[in-house]
């Protein structure tokens, strides 16, 4: 024969890897990565060029004569700083994100093509109109369509987040007090104690005294509660509710509330937030709603990982229409689409305007996109799945864990604590998913459930990942009920391993600092 | 000199017409690792049931509530460098504020201790 020495075994042989430390910081091939100050140093420079000849200053005696002290570096160094710790990212393209629409869900990538068009992607806001027809058709056909599902007859598109349009909803509620001359008298705002945080806060930036309704032991408003509230009502400016809740559940009384609430001569303000788990089956113009703002996020999938940029458009019913912010685009008979843009003709009774332009024109587009993508009958079904995989998780897990409240939920699944064993906590739960490959949970939050765990699986998820995320999840749930201790120093296998966050807290290093700060001070 | 509490678990310690505040160790181990505690100014003047200081842990903040009304003779600034206190002594050193009473009235329908531990074992 002829014989190729080359050959080795190629199966691995049997030895265990437990506790191996690495010399380089390194595991396998996650790279171990330093600070950018730890890697750099103020002597080193990734560009190499020469000293200008001839030049004047022109910064007359204000000159940097001290050095700056930040780290030089060279482009291969920056690049595989930023792709290591990239690869610590956790991300809604690598797995399920139990944090839900609020942070993100899938984000279609037909949406991202569209967004990088030219024509929508390219322009300036200070174009001529003319230039723009194309843009403006596209924001108009977006709002047509957004009141229709909220059958709510008018919207304004400028609002860059969902806060924003919270804020954009009460300015509109305050000129309409404004407007009735009870502006100073009607200053009173019930909040439910579970809302969203924003919503008081929104309340008190536009001058309103927040008042908050209990919720009762179905984690709905407590009707006894709003109706005692409302018993002097002249003070009354509205009402801030979200729907679906922020437990995860239908306001069943929603339709009784919003007439008490307009028999009380107040206006109703609806979070919509979690539009995304009734939009194609529920319109809130039919729930007596008065102004609603939709996170395009969170319904209509435009990207939100890092926090931004959000897009919060506010529907309003006919009490408050004539009071929408400008700008707003509007269509003639001759077919041309006109920006209104100031406070007088058709919006002369306008509370003004919220933002220098039109508002967020790159979500318009993944907005519609997604609309358009899916239809009136996707919209319906992407909906009905996020509330179908959220009871498939409630219902694969009330067994080992506590479901906060009885029934079904809508799409999102909460749970208390009081399933674990005494010393088990809620962040230990959190911080053993980790290890098992997830984000964690929305924790602690709403603060009307002990120990909350609020997860929201979205319509993105299939059967198979949502049955994966329940056994890891299943398994450490019933560690926690037996008390296993060894939760409390989760995570094991993460970069980085459970953080001091009452230190952090107590004592926050807010920048780095070099070691040895005496050189650049005595300078 | 007695202490008298509330059912939103805070305590004040009756010394003729002053009054020394705080929140109780339930609370406190309620709360979490307490982070940073602000407190009124002194000369205040606070309300029975109106909040005049918020505690903040890692989970949350939360307003503390008067349970007397008055006006602020010396609020606890050792809290603000040292808010680790709160767990470590909620009910001593980790006082609040020490208040002027306005109506030495408000007391009637406060808790004593015995009944407020008995409110507690019932949460």
């Amino acid at each position: 024969m002829s014989m190729n020495t080359m050959g080795r075994p190629t199966a691995p042989a049997s030895v265990s890897a437990a506790a191996i430390e690495t010399v380089s910081g390194s595991r396998g091939l996650l790279q171990h990565e330093d600070l950018l100050f730890e890697i750099g140093t103020p002597e080193t420079t990734g560009v190499d060029l020469p000293k200008p000849k001839g030049l004047k200053s022109r910064l007359g005696g204000v000159a940097r004569k001290v050095d700056t002290g930040l780290p030089g570096l060279s482009e291969p160094q920056a690049v595989r700083h930023y792709m290591r710790l990239s690869q610590r990212n956790y991300a809604i393209d690598l797995g399920l994100f139990p944090l839900g629409s609020c942070t993100m869900k899938h984000n279609p990538r037909l949406n991202e093509k569209m967004a990088r068009l030219p024509g929508f992607g390219d322009i300036h806001p200070l174009q001529p109109q003319a230039t723009v027809q194309g843009a403006l058709q596209l924001i108009d056909e977006l709002a047509t369509w957004l009141k229709v599902l909220t059958n709510m007859p008018s919207v304004a598109m400028s609002p860059k987040a969902g806060a924003h349009g919270e804020l954009c909803g009460m300015l509109a509620i305050r000129q309409a007090l404004i407007a009735r001359g009870e502006g100073e008298t009607r200053k009173r705002v019930l909040v439910p104690e579970s809302a969203h945080g924003t919503n008081p806060a929104t309340a008190v930036q536009c001058g309103f005294i927040v008042d908050e309704i209990k919720a009762d032991r179905r984690g709905r408003v407590d009707m006894a509660d709003l109706k005692a509230k409302l018993e002097k009502s002249d003070d009354v400016a509205g009402i801030m509710l979200t729907n679906p809740n922020t437990c995860g559940l239908f306001e069943t009384d929603i339709r009784e509330i919003a007439d008490l609430i307009h028999q009380a001569g107040g206006y109703f303000y609806c979070d919509g937030a979690n539009f995304n788990a009734i939009v194609g089956r529920v319109r809130p113009g039919d729930l007596g709603v008065d102004a609603m703002h939709i996170n395009l996020h969170k319904t209509f999938s435009t990207p939100h990982g890092g926090g931004g940029p959000g897009s919060g458009p506010t529907v309003f019913s006919e009490a408050l229409a004539p009071y929408v912010p400008v700008p707003y685009v509007n269509k003639d008979e001759d077919g041309i689409y006109r920006l209104v843009e100031h406070v007088d003709g058709d919006a002369s009774e306008s509370f003004g305007r919220m933002v220098a332009f039109h508002g967020q024109m790159g979500m318009f587009v993944r907005a519609l996109s997604y609309i358009l993508s899916h239809g009136a009958d996707g919209l319906k079904q992407a909906a009905e799945d996020a509330v179908l995989n959220a009871n498939y998780i409630q219902a694969r897990l009330k067994h080992v864990m506590s479901p906060a409240f009885d029934g079904y939920c809508m799409h999102e699944a909460l749970f208390s604590d009081a399933f674990t064993a005494d010393g088990i906590e809620t962040i230990d739960i959190a911080k053993a998913l980790i290890d098992e490959g997830y984000h964690p949970m929305t924790m602690y939050f709403p603060l009307v459930v002990h120990g909350a765990m609020l997860i929201e699986p979205t319509e993105t998820e299939s059967k198979a990942e949502l049955d994966r995320f329940c056994d890891a999840l299943e398994s450490i749930a019933r560690r926690a009920a037996q008390g296993d201790d060894t939760l409390k120093g989760a995570p094991y296998l993460a970069p980085a391993k459970r953080l001091d966050e009452t230190r952090a807290a107590r004592k926050p290093v807010l920048k780095w600092a070099p070691e040895d700060t005496s050189k650049v001070a005595a300078e | 000199m007695t202490t008298y509490y509330t059912k939103d678990h805070e305590w004040v310690r009756v010394e003729g017409d002053t009054g020394t505040v705080g929140i109780t160790a339930y609370a406190a181990g309620q709360l979490g690792d307490v982070v940073y505690v602000e407190l009124p100014e002194t000369g205040a003047k606070i309300a029975k049931g109106a909040d005049f200081a918020v505690v903040e842990s890692v989970k949350a903040a939360s307003d503390v509530y008067a349970p007397i009304s008055g006006s602020i003779l010396e609020a606890n600034t050792a809290l603000s460098d040292a808010p680790e206190k709160v767990n470590e002594a909620a009910e001593s050193d980790a006082w609040f504020v020490r208040i002027q009473i306005a109506d030495k009235g408000e007391l009637d329908g406060l808790m004593d201790e015995t009944a407020y531990t008995a409110y507690c074992e019932g949460l």
